[in-house]
């Protein structure tokens, strides 16, 4: 099998064209996403390969945008829609909890809404404002929403592939940041990662580090950097939570670290971290650390690399909690 | 210039010469009807239908009447939750739902049992619905969705139905069912504008109420009517009299007519709340009677009775012989609603997900059994008291 070298954005273009060319009832619409590709260029190509009855430029309305594709969802088909930035979702936050996420509860399974929503998030690109929100947590919280969010170009494909294919709503969250600063060999044809298993990075002793999409990379450096024995966990979906593969890790390790860019309060850290108390406190052997986000909102690009963790940062709270 | 740009004129006060401003004053918005609240037919606009369609319609309208009254008491006795009737809308409920066909898709806002039933919902079912059993949400053997409790927030998914619809080639329509306050909503706005874009097979059907629970329609909306918000759409608008219900079934059948050639169209049915917002609602606190009385003299039954007169249709009404065939069928749908079995708490974990979560798997064997080892929760949990 030919193993293509891909960007993360490419491996997002390469699982839609896989898709869309292997069910004809998914559906990519969005805003500039059919003529020009995305603002990104994550679905450039579709428009040629597909046809305008499936590939669709939509008003700047992410509430139709969301909830059109419910609707569609529940007439058979299965749209995968962008919003172009993560921070303009919150209005369409309503059609995810609303519609999306509980039609099935609501109609015990008459209705169902296989619907993929994807969307740049996280800040680094020196973008204007409301371009840098990472608010993965509120869209975990709801029930009946999964959420993905891949740090690699194998992992963006296979993902997103599962979320295509699976049966219920999946918000997708990709990390722009490292949309295209690395490649690496992608599966070419249909790949599928599925959905609520964690990767383990790297295998290590002494402390867990727990963290997902763009923050991956900073976290990877860190350690690289720090020469400490840490073993790295890459949740990949928050919603649904591998808790096996985050408690078998901490339980062997007794220390666990969790980086995330959000904010800290509420953040999807607390969960990470309450379910290690929950369950796998007695083997703990440091305080649960949280390198996050600060509770603000994400400064404009001249303050921005303030604002997410940073290998410094992350290696200091590695260091403290494995030298605990 | 010190930075700063040629200091400006001071604001005018009036209107610079050519300068044209839209005006809704400007538009001129009929608003349809066949029968007036004075009784005059307008026989040109009698739709076609036949002499016991047209008694059927009767029936209806009196199945709407009495279904909220028995339901409304119903929530009295503790027999029911909160309850949304659609007393005074009989006539915008009824004739609407009379223009559909079986393949339209109904997406619900509360009020329209009637609606429901002809769209074949089970009266069971209705009851249960308002008894809480999600269960009846599947709207069992009819294209209904589930009802919209967040108000407005079923636009877009019409338009997606819709679109969904145009994709296959199906010979229907989606029905959107709302009130004059969700036409305040971001998701009718957009719901509606992409409709427009897309040019699918969608029917707004908004039913002006007059209130929001307490909001009258004045301080809803700047707008005259909600008819004319379809034009800033690019889809069409159509203003009925909703306590006409012939005028009503009209109305619907020409904008179904319409959308099922790619115009989406809005409607808007002019009619009145009789009742309050719900049975937890005091209507008293926001509206006089001397109002809610005057909408009574414009009563729809009244009204329909007045033309079935007309044309000679009502001796082959046996009023008594509706309402006790309606009562029997509440009775009966009431028996079977509380012959409903009681279910399992596996139920509100398992329709979540096609297939359970671990960690939501987790959550219902831990309940599961909880429930076991402790009897005394059955005190905190009362199925069949609420429903």
């Amino acid at each position: 099998m030919t193993m293509p070298r891909e960007t993360i954005v490419q491996a997002v273009n390469d699982a839609l064209h896989t898709e869309m060319a292997a069910d004809d009832r998914t559906l990519v619409f969005g805003e500039d996403v059919a003529r020009s590709g995305g603002v990104f260029r994550a679905t450039d190509g579709l428009l040629e390969a597909f046809g305008e009855e499936r590939v669709r430029d939509t008003p700047l309305s992410e509430i139709a945008i969301v909830g059109a594709a419910v609707g569609l969802a529940t007439h058979g088909y299965r749209p995968v829609v962008e919003i172009q930035f993560s921070g303009f979702l919150p209005p369409a936050f309503d059609q995810l909890v609303s519609n999306a996420s509980r039609i099935r509860w609501r109609t015990r399974g008459r209705l169902t809404a296989p619907m993929v929503v994807r969307t740049p998030y996280g800040a680094g690109v020196r973008a204007l404002e409301h371009h840098s929100e990472s608010l993965e947590a509120a869209y975990a919280h709801v029930p009946g929403l999964k959420v993905a969010i891949p740090s690699t170009p194998a992992d963006a494909k296979g993902l997103l592939t599962s979320a295509i294919r699976d049966p219920d709503p999946v918000l997708f969250m990709e990390p722009k940041r490292v949309y295209r600063s690395f490649r690496e060999e992608v599966p070419d044809g249909e790949h599928a990662v599925p959905l609520g298993e964690a990767a383990v990075r790297r295998e290590g002793a002494d402390v867990t580090v727990v963290s997902w999409g763009a923050m991956m990379h900073p976290t990877l450096e860190a350690v690289d950097e720090l020469g400490v024995d840490a073993e790295v966990v890459d949740l990949r979906s928050i919603s649904p939570l591998d808790r096996e593969t985050l408690l078998a890790s901490v339980r062997k390790t007794g220390r666990c670290v969790v980086v995330h860019e959000a904010a800290k309060s509420g953040g999807f850290g607390a969960e990470v971290a309450a379910t290690v108390a929950e369950d796998a406190l007695l083997y703990l052997e440091a305080p649960i650390r949280r390198v996050t986000g600060f509770d603000v909102p994400v400064p404009l690009l001249s303050m921005e690399d303030y604002y997410p963790p940073q290998p410094p940062r992350i290696a200091a709270a590695i260091e403290e909690t494995a030298e605990f | 210039m010190d930075g700063k740009p040629t200091s400006r004129p001071s604001p005018r006060t009036n209107a610079a010469a050519g300068v044209e401003h839209l005006s809704q004053a400007d538009l001129r918005v009929e608003t349809h009807q066949v029968v007036t609240a004075e009784g005059t037919v307008d026989e040109a606009r009698v739709p076609d239908l036949a002499d016991a369609q047209f008694r059927d319609l009767y029936r209806w309208l009196v199945l709407q009447r009495t279904f909220d009254e028995r339901a409304t008491k119903l929530q009295r006795r503790g027999q029911l939750g909160t309850y949304a009737s659609g007393r005074g809308q009989e006539a915008s409920i009824v004739g609407s739902a009379f223009a559909l066909a079986d393949d339209d898709w109904i997406f619900p806002a509360g009020r329209e049992a009637a609606a429901l039933l002809m769209h074949g919902v089970s009266m069971r079912d209705l009851l249960l619905y308002w008894r809480g059993v999600e269960d009846a949400s599947r709207m069992e053997g009819a294209n209904v969705f589930g009802v919209a409790i967040a108000i407005g927030s079923q636009m877009p998914m019409v338009t997606g139905k819709a679109w969904g619809m145009q994709l296959a080639g199906d010979d229907a329509v989606a029905v959107g069912y709302f009130g004059d306050g969700a036409t305040s909503t971001g998701a009718f706005h957009e719901g509606v504008n992409f409709a427009g874009v897309l040019e699918v097979p969608a029917v707004f059907y908004c039913q002006n109420n007059q209130y929001a629970i307490s909001l009258p329609f004045a301080e809803q909306t700047g707008a005259d009517t909600v008819a004319q918000k379809a034009l800033a759409y690019g889809v069409d608008g159509i203003r009925v009299d909703g306590n006409d219900v012939l005028a009503v079934y009209n109305a619907v059948s020409t904008a179904r007519a319409r959308a099922r050639e790619g115009r989406p169209v809005l409607v808007e049915s002019v009619t009145y709340r009789r009742g309050a917002h719900t049975t937890s609602d005091d209507p008293t606190r926001y509206r006089e009677e001397e109002e809610v009385e005057s909408w009574a003299a414009r009563d729809p039954l009244d009204r329909y009775r007045t033309f079935l007169g007309h044309r000679d249709l009502l001796d082959g009404v046996d009023e008594v012989a509706v309402r006790e065939e309606v009562d029997a069928m509440f009775d009966e749908a009431v028996a079977a609603a509380d012959d409903y079995p009681l279910r399992d708490v596996d139920e509100i974990f398992v329709h979540l997900y096609e297939e359970l979560t671990p960690e939501l798997a987790r959550q219902m064997e831990w309940y599961r059994d909880f429930l076991d080892d402790h009897p005394e929760m059955d005190e905190y949990v009362h199925q069949r008291e609420r429903g």
